[in-house]
């Protein structure tokens, strides 16, 4: 489903002296079908702007549109429900996403509510488990038992069941040990190459962005600070320092390594061993015998 | 020698008697003043060590001995003025109607003197750059102003074990650096010992030593670059090294050889130079 941002305004307690605006006059478009980052410093304005694709909030001024459905000030969709059943979203913080006694009738909620037969919703739910990285037998416990790592992989597992259009994720892999955050992000790369999802991706990881994403959006202050191509935007060392945000850690090690060694090894969202063998060309090439 | 502040001996822990170890025979120590990681797989068991540490959780086998008290009933209550906490969740912590009253919450519990307070609240907040907010309702704060509020809180209350339990995960990279750079200038003004639980592996790079945790139990300790050298065994137990460690394993692939393990990107390109120099 296309996404289009026209002039969005969002002001939290409006009309009140604690009035604060989140974003300001926001306008992007994100064709169906694209794997977007969604990139800013801590209360730039992301997890704001997330909550309008499924409606979570409304804008104060402007329109967002998600496929069919147009969210506007005094306008909301008769069909929220069919909203929520195509944009799933995994929020930052699982915990407040997780109510029921069990992990199994956490995960099966939200397709039951959408009205997905049982024993689709037994299938589903026996495909995703293993997916998202959690042991079996954490099914019967309450989601509150479980340690943070665990509870996110619940609150992921409980949006995939519903097998939405869009997949909007809120940093997910915060909290998710070094081979989880691998694993669930291959695995919703998957999920997005092949059900045509179009996926949008709130994160830290400049990494994440540059093997993933094909469209970047960096936020700034409740505005859009700069879009383009990851291997575009991810090169502007002075323009992402000034607001507070770095290059990749491979960018960076590339402008270290052309400030020592005089050469430049220029990024094209090249694998490490890519690298390594550029390097090998430079430090060896000079060797007067070999 | 340097002095103990925390000894877990033989510590074995189930949160109910029907369920599963989640702790199996635990022993080690934390220095006086050291920066001291905790990694290991979702469910390994840290949090459970963290709340153990502050008498949130009494251990079923085993003892634990924080600055020379055991930990129990009694003791309680000084040791948690020792032991600062900031958890996997700010949400569960915050107790204050604004960002101000948060912060002073623990220092009124610990008696300290108004003109303190008023004073360590400015410090403080302006340490993690959340001035501005300080009449903010807490729940009205983005993830990350929420982390940065809560280690202020603990901050102020100056403790003498700060436990970081994946406190910076909703950080930008940049704030996340500057946090940590303050928590430790706080560490070696205040003497402080410095436990942080994360999966940031240049979290752990910066730390002095590191203790690995895999299903309960401790599967190694040693300090980061003995840790990181072993990546075929850390990828096995569900974690993984740094870039600098996964470039520095490509070149020797591709003919490079570096003689000393890398921890970051200048003792890198250090060892690379000196191989270029030679030839
Ligand atoms: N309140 C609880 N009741 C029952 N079991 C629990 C509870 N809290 C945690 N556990 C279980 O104890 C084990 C250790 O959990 P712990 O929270 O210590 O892990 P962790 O290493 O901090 O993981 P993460 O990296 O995901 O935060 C897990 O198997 C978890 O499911
Ligand atoms: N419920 C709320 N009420 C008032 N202000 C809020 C609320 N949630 C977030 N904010 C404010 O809006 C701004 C943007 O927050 P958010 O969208 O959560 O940022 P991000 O996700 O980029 O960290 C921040 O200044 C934050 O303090
Ligand atoms: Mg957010
Ligand atoms: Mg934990």
């Amino acid at each position: 489903m296309d996404i289009t941002f026209k002039n969005v305004t969002y002001i939290y307690q409006r009309n009140t002296p604690f009035a604060h605006k989140a974003i300001e006059d926001l306008s992007f478009h994100i064709p169906s079908g694209s794997f977007v980052a969604i990139i800013g410093h801590t209360g730039s304005g992301k997890s704001t702007l997330i909550q309008h694709l499924n409606g979570m909030v409304i804008p104060s001024e402007g329109e967002v549109t998600v496929g069919d459905f147009h969210l506007t000030q005094g306008k909301k969709p008769e069909s929220m429900k069919e909203l929520r059943s195509k944009v799933g979203v995994v929020f930052q913080y699982p915990e407040h996403q997780l109510f029921e006694e069990t992990v199994g009738k956490d995960i099966a909620f939200g397709p039951e509510n959408f009205g997905v037969p049982e024993d689709e919703i037994k299938r589903r739910i026996q495909e995703i488990i293993p997916a998202v990285g959690l042991p079996e037998e954490l099914l019967e416990r309450s989601p509150f038992d479980l340690s943070g790592g665990q509870m996110r992989r619940v609150a992921i597992a409980g949006v995939l069941a519903v097998k939405p259009d869009v997949l909007v994720l809120d940093e997910p892999t915060a909290g998710l040990d070094p081979r989880g955050q691998k694993d669930i992000m291959d695995m919703f790369y998957n999920l997005h190459k092949e059900q045509g999802l179009t996926t949008v991706l709130v994160t830290h990881s400049m990494e994440d962005a540059v093997k993933y994403a094909d469209h970047v959006i960096i936020m700034n202050k409740g505005t859009k600070y700069m879009e383009g191509k990851p291997e575009e935007v991810f090169i502007q060392k002075d323009a992402l320092n000034k607001v507070q945000l770095d290059v990749p850690e491979m960018v960076q090690f590339l402008n270290l390594f052309e400030a020592k060694f005089g050469k430049p090894i220029p990024f094209e969202r090249q694998s490490i061993k890519e690298i390594a063998q550029s390097i090998q060309g430079i430090v060896k090439g000079a060797a007067p015998h070999e | 020698m340097r002095k103990k502040i925390i000894e877990f001996r033989n510590v074995s822990f189930r949160y109910g008697d029907e369920q599963p170890w989640v702790l199996r025979n635990v022993s080690f120590d934390v220095y006086e003043k050291e920066w001291l990681a905790i990694i290991g797989h979702n469910g390994s068991g840290k949090s459970t060590i963290a709340k153990l540490m502050n008498g949130l959780l009494f251990p079923q086998e085993g003892e634990i001995i924080i600055d020379g008290q055991q930990v129990n009933d009694e003791s309680i209550w000084s040791i948690r003025r020792d032991v600062g906490m900031v958890f996997q969740n700010p949400d569960n912590q915050f107790v204050g109607t604004t960002v101000q009253d948060d912060v002073a919450f623990g220092m009124e519990n610990r008696g300290i003197p108004r003109e303190e307070m008023i004073k360590r609240i400015n410090e403080t907040l302006s340490a993690v750059g959340m001035q501005e907010y300080h009449m903010t309702e807490p729940h009205r704060l983005s993830g990350g102003q929420k982390q940065r509020v809560a280690i202020a809180s603990v901050l102020a209350i100056s403790p003498k074990v700060l436990i970081l339990d994946e406190a910076t995960a909703m950080l930008d990279p940049k704030g996340r650096t500057e946090i940590m750079s303050t928590v430790s200038e706080v560490q070696d003004k205040n003497d402080l010992s410095l436990i942080t639980i994360t999966h940031d592996l240049h979290e752990v790079v910066q730390a002095e030593r590191v203790i690995v945790m895999n299903n309960g139990e401790i599967w190694d300790e040693a300090v980061p670059r003995e840790i990181f050298a072993k990546k075929d065994e850390l990828r096995k137990i569900g974690l993984d090294v740094p870039f600098v460690t996964i470039l520095a394993d490509e070149l020797n692939a591709a003919g490079i050889n570096i003689e000393r393990e890398p921890l970051n990107q200048e003792e890198l390109l250090e060892g690379l130079w000196t191989l270029h120099s030679r030839t």
